[in-house]
């Protein structure tokens, strides 16, 4: 049983983690070209709003409501301390799950259905989607049966994930977890390892420098300035866009 | 004064004839791709009509290009606000339907289909999915069918014609339809650039080509929203965006474009134009009334010194002052005024600009009667009233313009952002150089009264015969000045293209894999 605890809960999130960081950093150097979110939505666009729009908003919200728990901890606990507040974390919580939840199975049943995104549908996009559908399956049972998850998330979790970043795990308070709040745990680190080699990456290519920057980009070739310069001396410089 | 060189397009729409060449040239280079297939960079448009994708002008549906709120402008359906929201599902995106359905058919089948008592079919089937399909819609569907309930009532320039006038244009009788040639226009204020979140669109600096980098596109779609012009695709299987890149690498080697080089009319002019690109916000701002003239003020003289040394002040090669000063384009534009953007209203500045049509001669039916030929005619060729006749006299010369067949308001919603007066300005130059040129050759107009009409429009002699040139008899080397790119790499470019097929990139060649 330790072994497979080990494994589980030391042995994989390593693993995963390693897989990540270098099958991340592969395939955006080699394949940067196959890094896109490959939008479906010019071949069919109505079914995809009911689908793209409660999921992926749903899904951000989980993502950082499960990394404010990981990093504060304490402020969760302090904010929980009241019953009302504690009740809205946790109902809100729950409906955005359950917003990412149908948003991805009518993504899913749309992706199997429509005869024109069979095309553009391999393996492993159908293999995430199962993954991430179990996944917040088993996330919206924990929340529901074992309350209240935003505490003893912050209390319980939060120390062990610190644990595998400051490469000293300790597992003993996971060990004691449920089975399906342990399967939760479990598909995360497995969608951690799927992730470079899934359509997930364009999460890393979230286009936020968008807000920051001017509306026009122009790009030159040379330095206009020093171009008809003749002191300036003559550089082959390869513009790196091109 | 911010001086740059920009590559601007003329496209003389009197001498279109509508063959297609120039989309089947484009196609051959670069679209015949998977995911691509449905792509025309180059297409050509039989106007009235909804054109590709279907009424792409009507920004009502697709809120493309920028619109001007509170004084100032931003983009109508993307943008740093409306884009990031809207990022999950494009509520404005044209789907594959808008443009239409990829397809081939089952050519095989007509040879290997067994013996039976019927002839062997092709079917078509889609070249999205591989099944048979009911081809709804194809390339140039709507080809010369501006007659037609589908295509030519439904052109959204119609909107602010009267019944009326609609109904003069589309009498059988009356019919008469232009080609409309369009490409990207690579534009000095180009709303895809400002609308993509990646920043992979971006216009270069030495020649303004507006161009997508296929490394750093993600496929967040705002670019097609964007383009009024809708000239930017998505490419479904690559999960890309690609828009017409002006043959970059032809012209860099100093060709012409592939569209432009095979051009059988000979309707196409290429060349350089500076422009000071400190004006590019205040002249996208301006008053949608001031907005062609303010567009056309942007573009410098290249003969004046000033203009010269701050060119070259900001690292302008003199090859490409030079080309400026031999340009085509500069002449249409600026020298002879003879040329209009096509919707300027939609505020992107586009740099590829029209000679607007004539359509097909200035011609109005007279109420003079037609005796003396009522017996010659053929009764099956016969296709006016008999007691009408088509007056295609020179007494009234610029009367003509204003009874033209087709409303001038119609072209002015094309060209000119609605004003008549622009469009009538161009159309009366234009009547006056054949004037000219039919008081020379057939001789059956007096010279005088050749002189008067071309003053009345500010013409000497000699510029309608340069015009009259750079129309009709210009050689290749007149129509496209392109400036050395200065790139010594160029020709890297051209090597075997064969081996470069189905590629995507210059410089970096990837195979066009779908990411997983």
């Amino acid at each position: 049983m330790d072994t497979l605890n080990n494994f589980l809960f030391i042995g994989l999130p390593y693993a995963a983690l390693a897989v990540f960081i270098v099958g991340t950093i592969i395939r955006y150097i080699n394949y940067g070209y196959q890094v896109s979110s490959l939008s479906s939505e010019f071949l069919e666009g109505r079914r995809l709003f009911w689908g793209s729009q409660p999921f992926h908003w749903g899904i951000i919200f989980l993502f950082l409501g499960h990394l404010i728990g990981f990093l504060f901890p304490r402020s969760v606990l302090l904010w929980n301390g009241h019953p009302v507040r504690l009740l809205i974390i946790e109902v809100t919580g729950f409906i955005f799950g359950l917003s990412a939840f149908v948003g991805l199975l009518n993504l899913f049943i749309r992706r199997i259905t429509e005869a024109r995104l069979k095309i553009v549908t391999n393996k492993m996009d159908l293999l995430i989607e199962i993954v991430l559908l179990l996944q917040i399956f088993t996330g919206l049972w924990v929340a529901f049966n074992y309350r209240w998850g935003s505490s003893w998330y912050a209390s319980v979790m939060s120390p062990y994930l610190w644990s595998i970043f400051k490469f000293s795990p300790d597992v003993q308070s996971v060990i004691a977890l449920p089975w399906m709040a342990k399967l939760h745990i479990i598909g995360a680190y497995l969608i951690v390892l799927l992730f470079p080699f899934t359509r997930l990456v364009h999460f890393l290519v979230a286009p936020l420098h968008y807000i920051g920057r001017p509306y026009q980009i122009v790009i030159w070739y040379r330095d206009r300035k020093t171009l008809r310069n003749p002191r300036s001396p003559w550089v082959a410089k390869y513009p790196q866009n091109n | 004064m911010n001086v740059r060189a920009q590559m601007s397009m003329i496209f003389h729409l009197d001498k279109c004839i509508g063959c297609h060449t120039c989309s089947i040239a484009c196609k051959n280079i670069w679209t015949d791709r998977k995911g691509a297939e449905y792509m025309w960079w180059n297409n050509v448009e039989t106007k009235p009509g909804t054109g590709y994708p279907t009424k792409w002008e009507d920004q009502k549906i697709y809120k493309g290009g920028w619109e001007k709120k509170n004084g100032q402008i931003d983009l109508r359906g993307a943008g740093k606000k409306k884009g990031l929201l809207n990022i999950f599902h494009n509520p404005h995106l044209p789907v594959i339907d808008d443009y239409y359905e990829p397809f081939t058919y089952r050519y095989l089948n007509l040879i290997e289909a067994p013996e039976g008592n019927d002839q062997p079919t092709a079917r078509p089937i889609s070249l999205i999915t591989g099944e048979p399909i009911d081809i709804k819609m194809g390339p140039n569907w709507d080809d010369d069918l501006s007659g037609t309930p589908d295509y030519g009532r439904k052109d959204p320039n119609l909107e602010n014609l009267s019944e009326a006038e609609q109904e003069a244009m589309f009498q059988l009788e009356k019919m008469a339809f232009f080609y409309l040639p369009r490409i990207c226009n690579h534009c000095l204020n180009p709303a895809c650039v400002a609308s993509c979140p990646s920043g992979a669109i971006y216009k270069r600096g030495e020649d303004g080509v507006v161009l997508i980098n296929q490394e750093v596109c993600r496929a967040w779609r705002m670019c097609v929203t964007a383009c009024p012009y809708k000239k930017s695709y998505y490419n479904w299987h690559t999960g890309k965006s690609e828009k017409c890149i002006l043959c970059f690498p032809r012209i860099e080697a100093g060709l012409a474009p592939a569209c432009m080089h095979s051009c059988v009319g000979r309707i196409r002019y290429l060349g350089v134009v500076l422009y000071d690109a400190d004006m590019i916000e205040k002249v996208a701002n301006a008053e949608e009334s001031a907005l062609v003239d303010a567009q056309l003020n942007m573009i410098l003289d290249p003969f004046d010194p000033h203009v010269i040394k701050a060119a070259k002040e900001n690292g302008l090669p003199d090859s490409t002052i030079k080309a400026a000063q031999y340009s085509p384009t500069y002449k249409f534009i600026k020298k002879w005024g003879l040329a209009l953007p096509l919707h300027p209203e939609f505020r992107t500045l586009p740099m590829l600009f029209y000679v607007p049509p004539m359509l097909p001669v200035m011609a109005t039916l007279s109420k003079q009667t037609n005796e003396h030929l009522k017996n010659q005619m053929d009764p099956i060729a016969k296709i006016w009233p008999e007691d009408w006749k088509y007056d295609t006299s020179m007494e009234e010369i610029f009367g003509i313009v204003e009874k033209s067949r087709f409303p001038l308001k119609y072209m002015a919603n094309l060209f000119s952002a609605g004003d008549e007066n622009k469009v009538k300005d161009k159309l009366k130059k234009l009547l006056a150089i054949r004037i000219w040129r039919r008081a020379k050759t057939v001789g059956d107009i007096p010279l005088d009264k050749a002189e008067a009409a071309l003053k009345e429009v500010g013409y000497t002699p000699q510029v309608a015969e340069d015009i009259y040139y750079l129309t009709s008899l210009a050689k290749f080397d007149d129509r496209f000045v392109i400036p050395a790119a200065h790139r010594e790499e160029a020709m890297e470019l051209l090597e075997n293209t064969g081996d470069r097929k189905g590629s995507v990139g210059f410089g970096f060649t990837t195979p066009a894999q779908r990411g997983l």
